[in-house]
């Protein structure tokens, strides 16, 4: 193992090393720590220039209150909800089929495709932004949640067909061979053999791309106008006026549009880790 | 992210037998689905845009072919060229995240009570939205009351000035970053071959000997996957800038990412918009196919 273990250290320096953890997480979370001690700060205290300090009242509540009901926060909220999961089920869904297919059947141009899902989904997405309106616009979807639900799935699909292609490209292929012995179409053995086997890689992509859809702010910029189909990230950049902000709410805002992504990692850590390290592992 | 794979053979043709057509068949089934949507959204718009890149266009009337008049344009404007400077920073500065990463990851792979907690909550930044983070930092720098003021007790309204802008941003950009290079090298080590380390321990190298000559080179995909992925998170920098610095002030701390937004959101001028990517993604495609190239020769 490296570093040395701690448990061959002289007992000083373990001491010393357990006592620095908090103390650089501390230093490293503080400009989080920061804002979510705004959030509880009502705004007459922060006119009185109290940032630091401890606060006089608790006012997360209020402010957690004005964001939801005094803002369309809650919309945006629910919009992000309504673009998110089916954008991540129909990016998986697509993806498991193409990935099941690039990994079980060798035909010609197999490598060719591969490469060009993954250098898609390399490319900068701005070269991707004037048609990608345009095609939203002819289509009338020009700001709903389903022209965003639309790209995130197609965009998403590159990348996750190479992850899921490599998955099933490890399973035993003895275990096709058997199925198709036994009488199983292409689709049954997709169905019942490989998706219940594959099940992990699909849940750490899961949260992957639920973590990449919920995040996006250009594509929301690009696609949405005014309120009505904007997503949480558009929302709360709004919170932030040009002039003068409220702090407190825009910190309030934060918390609640970070919230799902964080939940979802910490709910589903080794999942997600495991999905974002594939590659630093192998190859 | 490249897997060794066995090399595609194509069919023999003499192969046509029913099962043969019946597999081939069922691969268009499956692949169909997955190629359309990608077609339609990704690969069809660079084609378009690259097109789109020769004419001029407000978005609304009709286009006109204007050869490379976009392009001349573009070379002789000064914020492509601050914008060609910023992406450059962006590159340089953006490098720090994975040596600091790989410093992070050192420091906490250890066992204690208690780690796993603390090595999610430093990775905490990572999965929060960019616009949050753009926020948090335009707390963090703000002159009147911001934590860079607490702490160096004067203000610096380090969004504000040309001279500090893009700086500002750049190291609100470090902060997920680095965590995201930290996770890949944490992995990396618990992979790591546990007997190389003690051979290496046995014949006395120490401290930077071991981790230059023993441990680095055993990280080599770690190493490899950070850069490259830094780079694109580099070249891709728009969330925070739109956030933070909106590219200003005057210009000074746009990108060409940000450039090409701007100028197709803002004034409308599709065509130019259009060549500014095309030149954005000329640059990217430097690294697209270097990564190709090491996702082919795997399957070879």
């Amino acid at each position: 193992m490296y570093p040395l273990p701690i448990a061959r250290w002289k007992p000083a320096a373990r001491t010393a090393y357990k006592l620095s953890l908090p103390i650089a997480l501390l230093v490293w979370l503080l400009p989080l720590i920061a804002v979510a001690l705004t959030a509880v700060r009502s705004p007459e205290e922060l006119m009185q220039g109290n940032y630091w300090g401890w606060p006089r009242d608790f006012s997360l509540l209020a402010n957690l209150r004005t964001v939801l009901f005094d803002s369309p926060m809650l919309h945006y909220f629910w919009n992000s909800c309504l673009i998110t999961l089916p954008a991540v089920f129909g990016a998986i869904a697509l993806s498991a089929t193409a990935g099941f297919a690039l990994a079980t059947y060798p035909f010609r141009g197999n490598t060719a495709l591969l490469a060009t899902f993954v250098a898609g989904n390399f490319v900068p997405v701005q070269i991707l932004m004037i048609p990608v309106r345009e095609i939203t616009l002819r289509l009338g979807l020009f700001n709903t949640v389903e022209a965003l639900i639309l790209f995130h799935i197609a965009f998403q699909t590159g990348f996750c067909t190479l992850f899921l292609r490599n998955f099933i490209k490890e399973l035993p292929y003895e275990l096709f061979e058997a199925a198709r012995i036994e009488g199983a179409t292409e689709w049954q053995l997709f169905l019942r053999i490989v998706l219940p086997l594959i099940g992990p890689a699909l849940a750490a992509l899961a949260i992957l791309v639920f973590t990449f859809v919920w995040n996006d702010y250009f594509w929301a910029l690009c696609l949405t106008q005014g309120d009505e189909a904007a997503p949480i990230t558009v929302g709360v950049a709004g919170l932030k006026g040009q002039w003068t902000t409220a702090w407190n709410l825009v910190s309030a805002g934060s918390l609640l549009a970070a919230l799902p992504s964080v939940l979802m990692f910490f709910a589903m850590q080794k999942h997600f880790v495991a999905g974002l390290t594939m590659g630093a592992t192998k190859g | 992210m490249a897997a060794a794979i066995a090399p595609s053979r194509p069919l023999p043709r003499a192969a046509a037998s029913p099962l043969a057509r019946r597999r081939r068949r069922a691969a268009l089934m499956f692949l169909l689905p997955a190629c359309l949507m990608f077609g339609i959204y990704v690969i069809y718009p660079i084609a378009s845009s690259i097109v789109l890149s020769f004419y001029q266009w407000d978005g609304v009337g009709d286009r006109s072919f204007i050869g490379l008049a976009n392009y001349q344009e573009l070379f002789h404007a000064p914020t492509f060229y601050v914008a060609l400077k910023n992406n450059v920073l962006w590159l340089l500065l953006l490098m720090l995240a994975p040596p600091i990463g790989l410093a992070f990851a050192l420091y906490l792979n250890q066992t204690v009570r208690g780690g796993r907690l603390v090595k999610s909550l430093f990775f905490a930044p990572f999965v929060l939205p960019g616009v949050v983070v753009g926020l948090v930092f335009s707390w963090f720098f703000d002159p009147a009351f911001g934590l860079l003021k607490t702490l160096l007790g004067i203000g610096i309204p380090v969004l504000g000035d040309e001279r500090y802008a893009t700086f500002g941003v750049i190291f609100a950009a470090l902060w997920p970053q680095v965590p995201f290079c930290m996770i890949l090298y944490l992995t990396s080590l618990t992979g790591i071959n546990p007997e190389a380390i003690e051979a290496g321990r046995m014949e006395g190298a120490k401290g930077w000997s071991l981790l230059w000559h023993v441990v680095l080179p055993q990280l080599r995909p770690a190493t490899f996957m950070s850069v490259t992925l830094t780079v694109i998170a580099a070249l891709r920098s728009f969330d925070l800038i739109a956030v933070m610095s909106g590219g200003g002030p005057y210009d000074s701390s746009t990108v060409l990412a940000y450039f090409v937004y701007d100028q197709a959101i803002k004034y409308f001028r599709f065509g130019y918009s259009a060549a500014i990517a095309v030149v954005l993604f000329l640059i990217m495609g430097v690294f697209i196919a270097y990564q190709l190239r090491r996702l082919l020769r795997s399957e070879s």
